[in-house]
């Protein structure tokens, strides 16, 4: 299968306030196949949001991207002209953000919302234009769909109004979809149901899906592939059931380690305590020598202080940067 | 279905039993009236008679979706709203008829934590001045042993003394939850409020501030009333669940049971939808 998106080493750094350089994005590779979920999993300080606004360059002021390439439909978006960018931001690639609240207009009604995403892209008649509208909403919202769009973001539950921002994502017809966090605001139940739109999405539309979250539990299930971000470093990357089930990188597995699950028996009515990762990842030494992970690691030895690990291909489709694989 | 505790007396002479609740809240009612603008009012019914009861020293967890009250109930608790009907006992006393004097001896006893530790500390000022705020409040303590509780409450929370300078800014999002938490220990609580104190950190720092909240219970003998909507944090730390929706408790009882045996239909639909890792299913590989 051809890949629709293509990002090769890619690196980012903010410029802080003292003119210094920080790498959050240190050589980011890999490649989205057509309708394929991609489930980016990360704490802050991985780079994972970072990842999200660079693909389609609305980084900060301060941002810069200092190397790398992305190939989408036979073009370098970091090479492409601002206007170029322009066509393909919001109407082949589109963005999904974590607030639905601060992501819509709170005067403007959720049908308009939509409205002027389409109007700005193409400009066909006005009664195409409500046509076009409405199907987009009843493409999310099966039922009600009229209702809603008449509605003001205020009188719309978190599901509904992180709903109208995937109408929004979805109205130009994209063939890639970048959402950020998207559940994250939202109670359990809500978030599985917008798992569910953007599962049948997918099969109806064939969008190809950048999934970014910090929630493993998310992704089983619902990604095809996971690629695993820690300090801006793919540190692990493969088939999801692959990586949820059995991590390789020490990472990802204390990762999973560190979240209670619901059936785990309790020692004769003993609480017990949750393996941690100690310390936290947000706040990354630069400039640094060795695995990012490596003040982190359980597993950690004297190589990792060293040199920086590559990717180990464990398999044909899964691949872990860590020396303990490397031979 | 209705769980109360109606056996146990309600006139506050319970002081002879062994195991005298911490708090017990009876039939709490709290009502909103919200008027639209053509001016018909309308009235929306936030905690609809709740009751439970919470033993010293151990953990309650409240869960339930968005809107089921649990947050109302948690400013009712901690005095920042008052019930439109209903008793809470705290101790055997009944701060919601008790005299302001009388109820200002008890607040301090019941600390609220919020889910967000950005917006819940000032960011102007410095992780001491945020941690003796309370000392300086109760005005019964010098510049001194201030300073000096405030070092011991952050060691308490495994937070390094160096940073009593900075602001808490610079620190990180399970940095700050602990300060949140030394903050609220300040002033020797026996009753912790957590409201979704977990949901705005990451998955591993989750873990930490979760293993340090059971730690200080056991050397504390602290008691939490834990509220949440992840049912996986819920049943990790809790003694007992009680399930809300729409005002009322449905479901209530060891976390065990609401687990393994959910009788209520909310409890089901909330166990349907936790998100589980695959390694917690090891029955459908096969």
């Amino acid at each position: 299968m051809a890949s629709v998106l293509e990002i090769k080493d890619l690196q980012v750094c903010y410029r802080s306030g003292k003119g210094v350089l920080c790498p959050a994005l240190a050589g980011v590779s890999f490649g989205l196949m057509s309708g394929e979920i991609m489930g980016v999993l990360g704490e802050s300080g991985s780079g994972k949001s970072t990842l999200a606004v660079s693909l389609v360059q609305l980084l900060p002021s301060n941002g810069e991207i200092s190397r790398g390439a992305v190939h989408f439909e036979g073009k370098d978006l970091l090479c492409a002209k601002p206007d170029e960018l322009q066509q393909i931001r919001g109407r082949r690639i589109s963005l999904i953000f974590q607030e639905p609240s601060l992501a819509l207009h709170p005067t403007m009604r959720a049908g308009e919302q939509v409205r002027q995403v389409l109007a700005a892209h193409s400009s066909p008649g006005k009664s195409a234009l409500h046509q076009r509208t409405q199907q987009v909403f009843a493409e999310v919202f099966p039922e009600d769909a009229d209702r809603i769009s008449h509605s003001y973001p205020h009188q719309l539950s978190g599901g509904q109004r992180q709903r109208v921002l995937i109408a929004q994502a979805i109205a130009c017809g994209p063939s890639v979809v970048i959402a950020d966090e998207p559940t994250a605001s939202l109670d359990p139940a809500t978030q599985m149901e917008i798992l569910a739109v953007f599962r049948t999405l997918r099969e109806r539309l064939g969008l190809a899906m950048i999934f970014i979250t910090h929630n493993p539990a998310l992704l089983s299930g619902f990604a095809d592939r996971v690629l695993v971000l820690y300090g801006g470093q793919v540190v692990e990357c493969g088939p999801a059931e692959a990586v949820l089930r059995s991590p390789r990188h020490p990472y990802t597995k204390a990762l999973f380690e560190s979240i209670p699950a619901v059936s785990q028996e309790r020692g004769n009515g003993r609480k017990i305590k949750l393996p941690v990762i100690l310390g936290d990842s947000s706040r990354l030494s630069w400039p640094r020598v060795g695995c990012p992970f490596e003040p982190r690691c359980r597993e950690r030895m004297n190589i990792c202080t060293e040199r920086e690990p590559a990717l180990v291909n464990l398999s044909d489709s899964h691949a872990a940067s860590c020396f303990k694989y490397e031979s | 279905m209705r769980l109360l505790v109606s056996s146990m007396k309600v006139d506050g002479s319970a002081d002879g039993q062994d195991m005298q609740p911490l708090l017990k809240v009876e039939n709490l009612v709290k009502r909103y009236a919200k008027r639209s603008l053509v001016g018909a009012r309308e009235e929306l019914l936030a905690l609809h008679g709740v009751s439970f009861t919470i033993s010293p020293g151990s953990t309650l967890a409240v869960v339930g979706e968005s809107g089921s009250g649990k947050s109302t109930l948690a400013s009712c608790l901690a005095c920042l709203e008052s019930p439109t009907a209903g008793n809470i006992w705290f101790e055997g006393k009944d701060i919601v008829t008790l005299g302001e004097r009388a109820r200002q001896q008890i607040l301090p006893q019941i600390q609220l934590i919020f889910q967000d530790p950005a917006s819940s500390l000032n960011p102007r000022w410095s992780v001491l001045e945020i941690l003796i705020e309370p000392l300086i409040l109760r005005r019964k303590f010098n510049r001194e042993e201030m300073s000096q509780r405030a070092s011991s409450l952050l060691e308490r929370v495994g937070l390094s003394p160096d940073i009593v300078e900075r602001p808490p800014t610079e620190l990180s999002g399970g940095q700050r939850q602990r300060l949140a938490i030394a903050r609220a220990l300040a002033l020797e609580p026996k009753l912790l409020i957590l409201d979704e104190p977990l949901s705005a950190l990451d998955c591993s720092v989750q873990a930490q501030i979760a293993n340090l909240l059971m730690e200080l219970q056991s050397s504390l003998a602290m008691t939490y009333l834990f509220i949440t909507h992840d049912l996986a944090m819920a049943a990790h730390l809790a003694d007992e669940i009680a399930v809300m929706n729409r005002g009322r408790i449905v479901e209530q009882g060891p976390a065990e049971q609401i687990l393994k045996q959910p009788r209520n239909e909310t409890t089901r639909q909330l166990l349907a939808a936790v998100p589980r890792m695959v390694r917690a299913l090891p029955a459908l590989e096969q």
